[in-house]
């Protein structure tokens, strides 16, 4: 028995039985595609499409049809790298450590949350390894494989390295944690197929799954332990992002201070993602009830919380620069706010530090355009974020002779373009044919935090 | 399956009432052969007696396999097979293997335990599921009582759960 407040807010509004929850999220699935669903599918993969002419063209010719340059090494390919790492947080921190914490409101997103999550690493990991240059080597580089080309192993002194065991990790528990929740639903799904084929795929994917009440015992301290084990994990990943960076010696870059502000941003522009796409899935899918004004607020009111620890941390950098001392690292930061790419800077400074403040006022954190509207600005001011770290750390080298600008190539763009299609391919197909709200918990809490039915 | 038993299925709309409902019946002197939910109903395996999982443990010792492997590893390739001095580092720079130490470890502990959790609860991809009824997966909670294994007669048992709050009372042979 789960025992609720009766002042708090319903979770579930409109009055819900539990069979009201299988047959809205179900109904979902066994639908025939709606007009919206196959233009939306659509419009993805022509996307990606074009995106992996790009791609093809890449490899085939080669990184030089990127935009970089002897001074600006990196630029947008790790810059799209960290972003797409970054929005790929939400998920695990919203199943995770709200799991830890016992917030309820978890329920209901968390098995969107999560798909983001593993759609968003994927187009990620995309990036380092078509820097690569000739990925299908990448095995000799990247694992730790004796090397048919000479006799080294892999260095692991090098973040680089870290980094291929943290994504992957990451990765790997992610797919784990979200496959876990999502077999008792398959299984709701397999036991009311009405043809063959969804009855044999559900079935297959369901893994045999009967309900019984030792197996949800074992289900449930699973839970709890990937919970405790991802926790960590979801904070390592972007500290050790952040150690790319943070361990060179380039001023702007050699900041102690970057793995808990990596972390912060990341969960920032991930919940960020996440309001984006359940504003659209809500509405689209009618979720209202399941994805309250509750639940877009409570989020809203994490984005103002990293926001300014965000905001606090650019500041920190600044202060730092100057109290260190070293005029290297002061002219990084002074040629950041003033430079050739000050435009970024004020950029980023705009939509990360001061959009999310609106959230302080309980009109604007309430009111979904408006938090549809800042989710899209907090993407794009952290993307300008990763990309003035980057870049204007970069292209001010230690000799002036070699000071240099970064322009992006059509591959560039279209490299980034491909990414979208990825990941909007991905999840269009996920909100078509798997449950996109966790049934078995929101059932679970239907009957104590649910609203009473109307008289 | 060449073994079948006859059962008898206490079918519960609530989750309250079959907390209630299970006490009840263990009370009456009926042995419960399992009890089925929609979703995680708590405190479910004190009524039934059931103990603590012991999957921590199995999570703890596949962590500990995972940072064995991965100091091994690391020491292996860095210090002892191919010793190299990288960015003024020692041969055995300790500090640079805690990121991968860490990562491996909750590698295998993840891996081990959603492992071992498949095997012991019998989840497989060609797995079919023994489902008392359809419902189960919905919004029903089904006590299943295996007459085989049980004393009572069965009009007995079938009154002790109607007593009990059970919505329907249905036999079913598997």
């Amino acid at each position: 028995m789960i025992a609720e407040s009766a002042i708090r807010e319903p979770l579930v509004t409109g009055g819900k039985t539990v069979h009201d929850v299988t047959e809205d999220i179900s109904g979902r699935v066994e639908q025939k595609p709606t007009k919206t669903w196959m233009l939306a599918m659509a419009v993805s993969l022509a996307t990606l499409a074009v995106g992996g002419y790009a791609v093809m063209r890449l490899v085939w010719d080669g990184i030089g049809m990127w935009g970089l340059n002897k001074t600006v090494g990196w630029a947008w390919d790790i810059t799209n790298f960290v972003w797409w790492v970054g929005i790929g947080h939400a998920g695990t921190l919203i199943s995770a450590i709200l799991l830890l914490f016992r917030q309820r409101w978890r329920m209901s997103i968390n098995r969107a949350a999560e798909a983001m999550t593993i759609f968003a690493v994927i187009c990620a990991a995309m990036f380092p390894v078509l820097h690569m240059g000739r990925p299908w080597l990448g095995f000799y580089w990247a694992l730790p494989l004796p090397n048919t080309f000479g006799s080294l192993w892999v260095n692991f002194n090098s973040p680089l390295l870290w980094d291929v065991f943290a994504i992957s990790t990451y990765f790997s528990v992610s797919l784990v944690f979200w496959y876990i929740g999502l077999i008792p639903d398959f299984a709701t799904i397999r036991d009311r197929a009405t043809n063959k084929i969804s009855a044999a795929v559900y079935g297959a994917l369901s893994f045999g799954w009967d309900g019984a009440a030792k197996t949800w015992s074992r289900y449930e301290t699973v839970a709890l332990i990937l919970a405790g084990l991802a926790t960590p994990l979801v904070l390592s990943v972007h500290t050790i992002v952040s150690f790319d960076f943070a361990t060179s010696v380039i001023p702007g870059w050699h900041t102690t201070i970057f793995p808990p502000y990596f972390v912060a941003g990341a969960i920032f522009s991930g919940f960020a993602m996440v309001l984006t796409l359940l504003i659209i899935t809500r509405r689209v899918y009618k979720l209202e009830d399941y994805i309250t004004l509750q639940h877009i607020e409570l989020m809203n009111i994490v984005i103002i919380i990293t926001g300014s620890i965000v905001g606090i941390a650019y500041i920190t950098e600044f202060f730092i620069a100057w109290y260190s001392g070293v005029e290297a690292e002061q002219y990084a930061f002074i040629n950041r706010a003033t430079g050739p790419y000050a435009w970024a800077y004020w950029s980023m400074m705009t939509c990360n530090v001061i959009s999310p403040q609106l959230f302080w006022r309980k009109k604007i954190r309430t009111n979904i355009a408006a938090t549809f509207v800042i989710s899209i600005i907090v993407n794009i001011g952290m993307w300008f974020e990763r990309f003035v770290i980057i870049v204007t750390s970069l292209h001010r080298d230690f000799l002036p002779s070699s000071w240099a600008m970064f322009y992006p190539k059509w591959a560039d763009v279209g490299v980034y373009i491909f990414t979208f299609g990825l990941f909007f391919t991905l999840f269009f197909a996920f909100a078509k044919f798997f449950p996109v709200i966790n049934m078995a918990e929101v059932k679970s809490i239907v009957k104590a935090t649910g609203e009473k039915k109307q008289a | 399956m060449a073994h079948t038993s006859n059962y008898i299925l206490g079918v519960y709309d609530d989750e309250d009432v079959l907390l209630k409902a299970i006490k009840n019946v263990r009370e009456g002197g009926v042995k419960i052969h399992e009890v089925y939910s929609p979703f995680p109903v708590h405190g479910i395996d004190d009524v039934l007696g059931y103990k603590r999982s012991r999957l921590t443990i199995v999570a703890f010792l596949f962590g500990l396999l995972g940072t064995s492997l991965a100091l091994t590893m690391q020491f292996g390739m860095m210090t002892i097979d191919w010793p190299m001095i990288i960015g003024g580092k020692d041969y055995a720079p300790v500090p640079s293997f805690i990121p991968v130490t860490f990562e491996l470890t909750v590698l295998l502990a993840s891996f081990g335990m959603v492992g071992t959790f498949m095997i012991i609860s019998n989840l497989k991809p060609w797995g079919k599921a023994k489902l008392f009824d359809k419902r189960i997966t919905d919004d029903k909670h089904i006590m299943a009582i295996d007459l085989g294994n049980n004393q009572l007669e069965e009009s007995a048992i079938d009154k002790l759960l109607k007593d009990s709050g059970a919505s329907e009372v249905n036999k079913k042979t598997l």
